[in-house]
């Protein structure tokens, strides 16, 4: 078992004649993954990576069975390639694209809700199963198979602990990058069931960020329904409030959302929290060790 | 985030149909002194600074007028004013109504439940953080029916308005819906709404733009707000970039990193003040521009701090290295480089042939750049 993704994942790539999208879906191939169709709107026909590019994803979809969708193409775009993957009947689309207004992401959000499909991101680096398949951008070299369960705002942050997990010799379940703009498709708590519920999953990291409430709201979810342990990490401690530090909405206003907060309120839900990323793997093996004596 | 001074969101509001005081901005005293002579603005009048922070009332950026010769004194005080840091060179005049009750309606981002979100308070005129959260009614609006008309009369009854007020108030909160929508809007707030008779006037105008939509309101790219003149220079090249107080440079991948590499320095007893995101670039012309901007900052020491993903090692040493060979030497800064993840090898390479060292460990590296920030201090000069 894993979350979202499995061995069965077949990925349509929109956007696959891009910079990005061309680089990825060599990393994801070389991963392991089934990347099966490309979809750029005019390059039907060409191969990418060796994969068929198609002129729409209903026509992917149709050739070559493809049941999740990576989006890389631009922000003023982005909203009609997952209307057009949802309709498609894709039920997973991870969006890498950032800067895509927050606007479009309301409609997105709620579209692909109502037609039972899941959305992550945008402006996310995807999910990640070692061994068995990956949707997005997580780097190859960072991911190795093991029993760690990690979600996460952040992106390079989530390279740099999951990769700290690594160096201790262990590995992940499975590794979700929700992104961090100010509207997701899949937010802490969306994803906090389905680490629950899987059964390679020991124990979970969560990477949180300054600004919003999506920690609190994870915490509320953790001290009620939740059963394995947490450790967790969030960014942002000593950053100024008002200002946004770097190109997601971290940002702290009006007292809401600071570091303390969200520390605060993990740590009442039971959570370990590290105060740097480099003690992840630390409180990692410290738990493990202390549920191992159990 | 564009934070549209008053006068700028109610232009917002008078095309969607929103009431509005009868109003001028001017720019001088005499100026101001004209729009009441002529007619344009009636007196009595209220005159308010046109900028970005709050609190103007209390600040003395807000005054009454009764006569032309007052406008003009009013007009001068208030354009000579430094309002929290912010030098006023607009100023907007506009007749006085007689209030009745003074409101507070908005329309914001629910990050969690995923809407927009329709907040009235009928404690108007004061800060909304201020006001008890029992006296504030907040309705999510879900994106595809829109506003519906339960939702304006629940609105309408949080308010205490009925008959031709409550209708008053579905007109003006059609029209802002459709101006939170049609304008990329994060934020709408009318903070008093007044009802003047029957009628309802909106006195204040808060609006903030998204960043992320200026592909399609180019007008808004143009207006400048907060920033430092380095800070327009990155926005232009695409470089997230904060100036605060500080002396420690730090150039990191990812608004995470970024911030987590700031609590790093901080814990360390570092005074990290100059930040620069690269964000998902693969141009080691993009890491050039971002070292000579940085340059420019006068930061007393560098960390580069790189998680190699979209953005690879290697392009991140061939820039660095290229932006060392360009920077002055009077603007030459000690450095401490860390970079991990794709091509890590590759880069670490570049960077040793260069005669820059990287290190592995977050720890070891925020040490060496706090260490190397106070021993390139001047003892006793300003820090």
């Amino acid at each position: 078992m894993s979350v979202l993704v499995t061995t069965e994942t077949r990925v349509v790539v929109q956007g696959i004649t891009g910079h990005q999208g061309t680089g990825n879906t060599r990393q994801m191939k070389l991963f392991g993954t089934q990347v099966v169709a490309g979809v750029t709107p005019g390059k039907a026909g060409t191969e990418v990576e060796g994969v068929p590019v198609f002129d729409s994803v209903q026509a992917a979809v149709d050739r070559t069975a493809a049941n999740a969708s990576c989006i890389f193409v631009p922000a003023p775009f982005a909203k009609d390639a997952l209307l057009e993957a949802v309709d498609a009947g894709i039920r997973l689309v991870v969006i890498v694209t950032e800067h895509i207004p927050f606007h479009d992401m309301l409609v997105m959000y709620h579209y692909a809700k109502e037609r039972g499909a899941r959305i992550v991101g945008p402006n996310c680096p995807g999910v990640a199963a070692p061994g068995k398949a990956k949707v997005g951008i997580i780097p190859n070299v960072v991911l190795h198979p093991g029993r760690i369960g990690v979600v996460s705002r952040s992106g390079t942050l989530t390279y740099e602990v999951v990769n700290g997990i690594r160096e201790r010799g262990l590995g992940q379940s499975t590794c979700i990058g929700l992104g961090g703009d100010p509207v997701v498709g899949t937010s802490f708590v969306d994803a906090l069931p389905w680490f629950e519920d899987d059964p390679d999953t020991d124990l979970l990291v969560l990477v949180g960020e300054i600004g919003g409430t999506a920690e609190e709201d994870a915490a509320e979810y953790l001290r009620h329904h939740f059963t394995k342990p947490v450790v967790a990490y969030i960014a942002g401690r000593a950053a100024p409030a008002g200002k946004r530090m770097g190109h997601a909405g971290a940002i702290i206003s009006r007292g809401k959302g600071t570091a303390q907060s969200k520390q605060a309120a993990l740590e009442a839900a039971g959570a370990r929290v590290g105060r740097f990323p480099f003690e992840i793997p630390d409180l990692v093996v410290e738990v493990l060790k202390e549920r191992g004596r159990r | 985030m564009v934070k549209l001074a008053e006068w700028r969101g109610k232009e917002i509001f008078r095309k969607y149909g929103v009431p509005l005081p009868t109003g001028r901005v001017a720019r001088s005293p005499s100026e101001a002194e004209q729009w009441v002579r002529d007619g344009t603005v009636p007196l009595p009048c209220v005159i308010k600074a046109q900028v970005l922070a709050g609190g103007r009332g209390k600040g003395g950026a807000v005054r009454f007028a009764q006569t032309p010769e007052e406008v003009r004194t009013a007009a001068a005080a208030i354009l000579a004013l430094d309002f929290k840091g912010e030098k006023v060179r607009e100023i907007l005049l506009e007749g006085k109504l007689a209030i009745a009750k003074e409101l507070y309606v908005a329309i914001a981002l629910d990050r969690s439940g995923r809407t927009p979100i329709l907040l009235t308070s009928p404690q108007g005129g004061v800060e909304i953080e201020s006001v008890d959260d029992a006296a504030i009614v907040r309705q999510p609006v879900h994106p595809f029916p829109g506003l519906t008309g339960y939702e304006k009369r629940r609105a309408a009854q949080s308010l205490g308005l009925s008959g031709a007020a409550a209708r008053s108030l579905s007109t003006l909160l059609d029209a802002l819906w459709k101006a939170f929508n049609a304008e990329d809007a994060e934020l709408i707030e009318v903070n008093p709404l007044a009802l003047v008779g029957e009628s309802l006037v909106a006195l204040d105008a808060k609006v903030i733009i998204e960043d992320d939509a200026t592909f399609r309101h180019p007008e808004y790219s143009e207006i400048l707000d907060d920033r430092t003149p380095l800070e327009e220079i990155a926005r232009e090249k695409g470089i997230a970039f904060v100036q605060l107080d500080g002396n420690i440079g730090v150039i990191a991948n990812g608004a995470g990193l970024t911030m987590a590499t700031l609590d790093v320095l901080m814990e360390f007893g570092g005074r990290p003040g100059i930040f620069l995101d690269l964000g998902g670039t693969d141009d080691a012309a993009k890491v050039t521009e971002a070292f000579l901007l940085m340059a420019q900052a006068k930061p007393r020491a560098v960390f580069l701090n790189i998680f190699g993903g979209v953005t690879r090692c290697d392009t991140v040493a061939n820039g660095l290295v290229q932006a060392m060979a360009e920077i002055p030497a009077a603007q030459r800064f000690p450095l401490v480089a860390r970079i991990r993840g794709n091509n890590e090898v590759e880069g670490i390479e570049i960077l040793r042939r260069a005669g820059i060292v990287a290190l592995s460990s977050l720890k070891e590296s925020a040490q060496s750049v706090v260490a190397a920030a106070q021993r390139d201090a001047p003892a006793g000069g300003p820090a």
